[in-house]
């Protein structure tokens, strides 16, 4: 049964790297949502599937015999709870950058390393970004 | 005496020379005599054959040691560094007086002396290495004096980059040798000299020692440097090229000419660009009229010698290696120096707009006749013997016809220069200059004054620096004891006949000296293709690969770094998964379980977020890929997993709704079709790469050691049945407390986000 979920694994991995490489920052947390998942699910894969049996010491017994995989449990357990973390921050950031600036084009959210204006350095004006397209649009 | 306490002394009087030259203080040449005399003490122990050596533990796990070692080479060495320093830091105490800077100045020569010094005396290859780069980068202060000036830098900056670069090239040909003897000491190299001149490397192993020397010893075609470093001022310069920097790399290649000598590789290289340099010497030297360049492109030309001298086996070419090396450091420093003075008093330095100062200056005027006549190689100057000496190894030299036309151009050359000097500048009738000019004080007057007067010493009695000095030197050279007697007179001989006949042809030279330098200073050629403009094509190619390379790599779009990471690790997993062998192919057989429902549920809701027209479908859609892998949970044993993941992802699709609420959900992706198409090929690269690596995983036999470990002991030492609780609460609580922790911060990174966001618009309503 896991050969199944390694490729439904990697359709998950297919997606959110494609959504995360877009230019509207609201696909890119779709991304991150789907890439969390994709994490989670690489987790309980390696730690192997195959029993339906909970990871509980039965009454009585002082030790478990059998039954699920703990460990990736209690891995996934904490990722699930980074994830979140990690997506809310993110969204914030987006926000608040929409906020500012008026956009959801990544093009355009280049405060910090803008594109090479008009007039740099001479011998530095040179042929422009492979790549290069006209900043979109703002959309309010 | 210790050595190596000699050189950590050398440094450390750095302060007090900065200290004595900022107040133009003569006593600051205290500072190299008292190095100097400390030298000259230990003269009769080596000359009597015994080295004298140090040697302190430093990296012994790699064979390094802190070795100093003076034989006669390093010592004649030494002493030219510290006697002439005498005669340039008295001479600049004066020369200087004015500037602002001295005590930074005084403390470079100081620290750039001192690493001379480590370099010659190292007996270490790395030591000698360190010391060697110690020069490059002092050098670097020294030459880029004026700062302010572009000249300055840029001449600062090339000599930088062509001795460091060299020096690059000389520690790879070191780290070969180190491997091959296993040690890096340089008197143990020496020793076992067969062994490495025979190994399979040892060719390459000459190729980088050379380019290093050259590049240091300004050969062609990496001459430029030296040349343009004449914008430091004249001590910098009279320093530089009699006794210091461009002298190392000769006494690289002097030192392990021992080991190579006779190597076919050694002796091509060594004569081929040694000739080619006193050529390239002579041409540029001819066409020039300033008095500093003309004295940069004369010692070329010697430098050319040397390494051509060096490149001919036998015990007569050491001699006139060393012979020639100690009358070039005293003529070259004397008349650099005089042309300093020659700079400042008349406020000009072309020649060709200077005569007859020999009223005005006698002294100085007396100075640079000495010192021209034993560059010109006349008797009775110590000049004469060494030039003797060239041709006397040319003549027995293979090739020697070769050989001896060279040096015949180039003691020509040699002899203009030297009338530049004496004859342009002082004989005649009085040209007027900018400044009226008169002999300057003693202290500029006494170092070119007393080098001049030790040229025609030496030739008059030519025992005092033989057996003391020169024989160990150019035994040391030769690798064996040397037998000779130095002398002036040789009877009539062929090497007079050339003397007579470089005399002559350069006294005809010179008289026509400006049709010829005006003739050839015409060649548009050396200045459009000369290697000072390849230097400067070669440094804005630099620049413009750097730029584009900027460009291409650090684009500033958030989306191509995305991709770029994206796409370096799926083709790193799939190159890595290919050539080590671990692909895997599962047996799909047994999958056929209710689970699958699962599976296609991922992937049609996987499928729906990519096709969501707006962000709520989206959002729906991630939500339902997370509920997708909730049940996978649930039916796999692991309900906690599955009851936390429906509510966060409940909760987040509550909040993410409630964060966004204002932004424009309709907006699909922004990529033009072609982008989207290259995007795309990406993420299934790395789709296909997690699948396959998540197959090679599941094929790998299952180590469940540690989650046997929680099975059975949960209950013993945790008190607990619920081994995921037990293992998140108690065996790895600080993990918790990690993730607790991320969160925390997480909320306040939020916080501030939206309270600076209130600050922000707060601001722009006012």
């Amino acid at each position: 049964m896991e050969p199944v979920f390694a490729l439904a694994f990697g359709v998950l991995v297919a997606a959110s790297t494609y959504l995360i490489m877009s230019r509207n920052v609201l696909r890119i947390v779709l991304g991150l949502l789907v890439l969390g998942n994709a994490a989670n699910l690489s987790i309980f894969l390696a730690g192997r599937m195959g029993t339906r049996t909970p990871p509980l010491v039965p009454e009585g017994a002082t030790t478990l015999v059998g039954g699920a995989n703990p460990l990736p449990q209690a891995l996934i357990l904490t990722a699930i709870v980074i994830s979140f973390a990690l997506i809310a921050f993110t969204v914030i950031l987006f926000e608040s950058a929409h906020r500012r600036f008026g956009t959801l084009d990544t093009e355009a959210l280049r405060d910090a390393e803008p594109k090479p204006g008009p007039k740099p350095a001479p011998a530095a004006a040179a042929a422009p970004v492979a790549g290069d397209v006209p900043a979109a649009e703002t959309v309010r | 005496m210790d050595l190596a306490f000699l050189i950590v002394i050398a440094f450390g009087l750095a302060p007090l020379a900065a200290w004595l030259g900022g107040r133009s203080s003569a006593l600051v040449a205290l500072v190299p005599l008292a190095l100097a005399l400390c030298f000259l003490a230990i003269v009769p122990p080596v000359a009597s054959g015994a080295a004298v050596s140090t040697a302190y533990s430093w990296i012994p796990s790699l064979g390094v040691a802190a070795a100093f070692r003076a034989d006669g080479l390093s010592l004649l060495f030494a002493l030219l560094i510290t006697g002439i320093g005498t005669a340039v830091f008295l001479y600049a105490s004066l020369y200087l007086k004015k500037y602002p800077r001295l005590p930074r100045f005084y403390a470079v020569l100081t620290l750039f002396m001192a690493a001379m010094l480590g370099a010659v005396l190292a007996d270490d290859l790395l030591l000698l290495v360190v010391f060697w780069e110690l020069t490059s980068l002092t050098s670097f202060l020294l030459i880029g004096f004026s700062p302010e000036q572009a000249m300055s830098r840029r001449a600062a900056q090339q000599g930088l980059l062509v001795t460091v670069g060299g020096g690059l090239a000389m520690l790879a040909g070191v780290i070969l040798l180190g491997q091959i003897t296993g040690s890096y000491s340089l008197s143990g190299l020496i020793a076992r000299k067969d062994e490495v001149a025979a190994h399979a490397l040892a060719p390459t192993i000459i190729c980088l020692l050379a380019a290093g020397a050259f590049a240091k010893s300004a050969q062609s075609p990496l001459h430029p440097w030296l040349a343009n470093a004449m914008v430091a001022p004249t001590p910098v310069s009279a320093f530089l090229h009699s006794a210091t920097m461009v002298k190392l790399g000769v006494y690289l290649l002097a030192r392990l000419s021992p080991v190579f000598e006779g190597h076919a590789t050694w002796v091509l290289l060594l004569t081929g660009f040694g000739g080619l340099t006193m050529l390239v010497g002579a041409v540029l030297a001819l066409r020039e009229s300033d008095l500093k360049r003309v004295l940069a492109y004369s010692t070329i030309i010697s430098l050319g010698t040397l390494v051509l001298m060096i490149g001919i086996p036998g015990e007569l070419s050491a001699m006139a290696i060393v012979t020639f090396l100690v009358v070039h450091a005293l003529y070259k420093a004397c008349l650099f120096l005089v042309a300093g003075i020659i700079d400042q008093q008349t406020g000009t330095r072309d020649s060709s707009a200077l005569g007859g100062l020999r009223q005005a200056m006698p002294l100085t005027a007396l100075a640079a006749l000495a010192g021209s006549l034993s560059m010109a190689g006349l008797p009775p100057f110590i000049g004469f013997a060494a030039k003797e000496l060239v041709y006397e190894t040319g003549l027995a030299a293979s090739a020697s016809g070769l050989v001896v036309g060279i040096a015949l151009l180039a003691n020509i050359a040699m002899v203009v220069v030297a009338c530049i000097l004496s004859l342009r500048c002082f004989a005649g009738p009085r040209v007027e200059t900018p400044k009226t000019p008169h002999d300057p004080g003693l202290a500029m007057l006494a170092g070119p004054l007393v080098l001049a007067a030790l040229g025609l010493v030496f030739g008059l009695a030519p025992w005092l620096v033989s057996d003391a000095l020169i024989l160990p030197a150019a035994a040391a050279i030769a690798g064996r004891p040397i037998d000779y007697t130095l002398s002036l007179w040789h009877g009539f001989t062929p090497m007079l006949l050339l003397s007579v006949v470089t005399l002559a042809l350069g006294i005809a030279v010179f008289r026509n000296g400006t049709g010829i330098r005006l003739r050839l200073a015409m060649v548009e050629a050396i200045p459009r293709w000369g290697p000072d403009r390849a230097y400067d094509r070669l440094i804005q190619g630099l620049q413009q690969l750097a730029a584009w390379q900027t460009r291409m790599i650090q684009s500033g779009s958030l989306r191509t770094y995305t991709g770029y990471t994206v796409a370096v690790a799926a083709l790193a997993g799939l190159s890595a998964l290919i050539s080590q062998g671990g692909m895997a192919w599962p047996d799909f057989a047994a999958s056929r379980q209710p689970e699958l429902v699962i599976a296609a549920l991922l992937a049609a809701s996987t499928f729906a977020v990519l096709r969501a027209r707006n962000f709520v479908a989206g959002i729906a859609a991630a939500g339902l890929v997370g509920f997708a892998v909730a049940l996978l949970f649930l039916f796999q044993g692991a309900p906690d997993l599955a009851f936390t993941q429906f509510s966060v992802e409940a909760l987040s699709i509550v909040i993410l709704l409630a964060i966004i609420g204002r932004l424009p959900f309709r907006d699909s992706d922004y990529r033009r079709r072609g982008e989207r198409l290259r995007d795309g090929a990406i993420a299934l690269a790395a789709g296909i790469m997690a699948t396959l690596v998540m197959l090679s995983v599941l094929a790998q036999p299952f180590d469940a050691r540690i989650s046997d470990f929680f099975r059975a002991e949960s209950l013993p030492q945790a008190h607990g049945r619920n081994l995921v609780n037990v293992i998140i609460v108690d065996f790895r609580a600080l993990d918790t407390l990690g993730e607790i922790t991320v969160l925390g911060l997480a909320a306040i990174a939020a916080a501030a986000v939206i309270a600076g966001l209130r600050r922000a618009t707060a601001g722009d309503a006012r």
